[in-house]
């Protein structure tokens, strides 16, 4: 788009600047959109199968414990993929992961005041919380990763037990802990269609950023207009 | 890309994926004690627990393992268990048959090697020592080898082993019949060593003049697999 500051013609109808703004601002790339679907969709297999391998009825229930052994394998193996190969094509991608590592003063006082989302703070592309969540699934994630990794040993390895049994328990624990946050991140996801629809489709609802995003939506306007 | 970044910001996400990584590795490292805490935990919640929600706690209750694609399955009417191999006279017992025969009690703990533990498991069965009586054992046999119906499993037990009091063939848990998953409708319960020499889906029991090593020995694991004394671990026995 071209258009420029010029473009609020001084002579011609008092056409309000406001009207001029776009219903949606550019927030994620297809890469991110991508890889934010796979991954969903190799977690959502990874919580399938082991809850199959784990329970007691399941497990009774489906059988074939060799298919789905093999598949919670092959998804847990895979689960790094999406992230590292939108990582490596996707600029932006490296550059919201950068921000989102990130907690300017904003961020502490959206953790701290009770009133965060009526506050009006200056909250960029990110809120507190989501980088906290985002951290918390990465490092959860690798710490899955890495037990699993120790679980699949081949016997002949000769694994001590005992790692064995904390590489069980850590895989267990960090899972029921996990599902804890997945269930918050899918309960958020159903009360805000605004930003399931940018996932969807890249865009965000201008007016919803405004809200909810006020910095990061004020420099994308920014960056329309007043450059 | 710079976002409302006026004020030098901390790299907090980084230091949480870190914080992270450092309790993943002590957990693991920690792995005996906290499985341990969580099965006492556990083990006093489930007493109280009508649901039965707290088995699903982690390190707590039992886990299920096979060694083949599925639970195998054998209704008690069609299950059949053969005392086979050096006896004077082979056996194939129907579940009726065990249940006629004289019936012992046992209450222990049962440890599995990959570290979890169930406290107080009640077993009701014929003791090991009873069939091999039944069957007439001859001379010179010196091991007993136990076959899974599942196809794959196998285990041992020297003639010296198998006869203790504490050996069982089982068709009873917590007072009620062996379900599937648990190896049902019977299966072998040598309390004082480790789970996996209590063959589950038990089919057979071949009396053999020497020792053939089952499954698990196969891959590295202990023959003599008495808790707290073998394949590295210092368990409280059982």
């Amino acid at each position: 788009m071209t258009r420029t500051r010029g473009s609020v013609d001084p002579t011609g109808d008092a056409m309000p600047r406001r009207d001029d703004r776009p219903t949606t601002l550019p927030r994620f790339t297809r890469a991110e959109t991508w890889v934010h679907r796979l991954t969903a969709a190799i977690v959502g297999v990874l919580f399938a199968t082991g809850a199959i391998l784990y329970d007691e009825q399941l497990s009774l229930l489906f059988g074939r414990r060799v298919i789905v052994e093999g598949t919670h394998i092959v998804a847990g193996l895979l689960l790094p993929f999406p992230t590292l190969v939108g990582l490596w094509l996707s600029p932006q991608l490296r550059a919201d992961v950068n921000v989102m590592s990130r907690f300017a003063s904003s961020d502490w006082q959206w953790l701290r005041r009770r009133d965060r989302r009526r506050a009006r703070l200056p909250v960029g592309k990110f809120n507190a919380g989501q980088k906290l969540a985002a951290a918390v699934m990465v490092g959860a994630g690798l710490v899955l990763f890495g037990t699993g990794l120790l679980l699949i040993a081949p016997a002949r390895i000769n694994l001590p037990v005992n790692v064995r049994q904390g590489a069980t328990i850590t895989h267990d624990l960090f899972t029921f802990g996990l599902l804890v946050l997945l269930a918050g991140h899918l309960w958020l996801a159903l009360r805000h269609p605004e930003a399931r629809e940018a996932l969807r489709s890249g865009n965000v609802d201008r007016r919803y950023a405004e809200r909810e995003h006020a910095a990061w939506a004020k420099e994308q306007m920014a960056g329309r207009y007043d450059r | 890309m710079t976002t409302s970044g006026l004020d030098p910001a901390r790299p907090v996400g980084r230091r949480v994926v870190l914080g992270l990584l450092g309790l993943g590795a002590a957990s693991v490292a920690a792995g005996p004690w906290i499985s341990r805490g969580l099965g006492t935990l556990a083990g006093s919640l489930s007493a109280h627990d009508p649901t039965g929600l707290s088995a699903l706690i982690p390190g707590a209750g039992w886990r299920y393992y096979t060694v083949t694609n599925s639970f195998p399955y054998h209704s008690p009417a069609s299950y059949r268990l053969a005392v086979s191999g050096n006896v004077d006279r082979e056996l194939s017992l129907t579940t009726t048959d065990l249940r006629a025969l004289p019936r012992t009690r046992l209450t222990a703990d049962f440890q599995c090697v990959t570290g979890w533990r169930v406290p107080n498991v009640h077993w009701e069965g014929v003791r090991l020592s009873e069939l091999l009586d039944k069957a007439g054992v001859q001379p010179g046999q010196s091991d007993v080898q136990f076959v899974s119906y599942d196809g794959t499993y196998t285990e041992s037990l020297t003639m010296d082993q198998a006869r203790r009091s504490d050996v069982l063939v089982v068709d009873t848990l917590d007072k009620k019949p062996i379900g599937r998953a648990h190896g049902g409708p019977v299966r072998l319960l040598v309390a004082p060593m480790y789970g996996y020499k209590s063959c589950k889906w038990l089919s057979e029991i071949r009396v053999v003049d020497r020792l053939i090593p089952g499954y698990w020995e196969q891959y590295g694991y202990d023959q003599n697999a008495w808790v707290g004394r073998s394949n590295g671990r210092r368990d409280a026995p059982t």
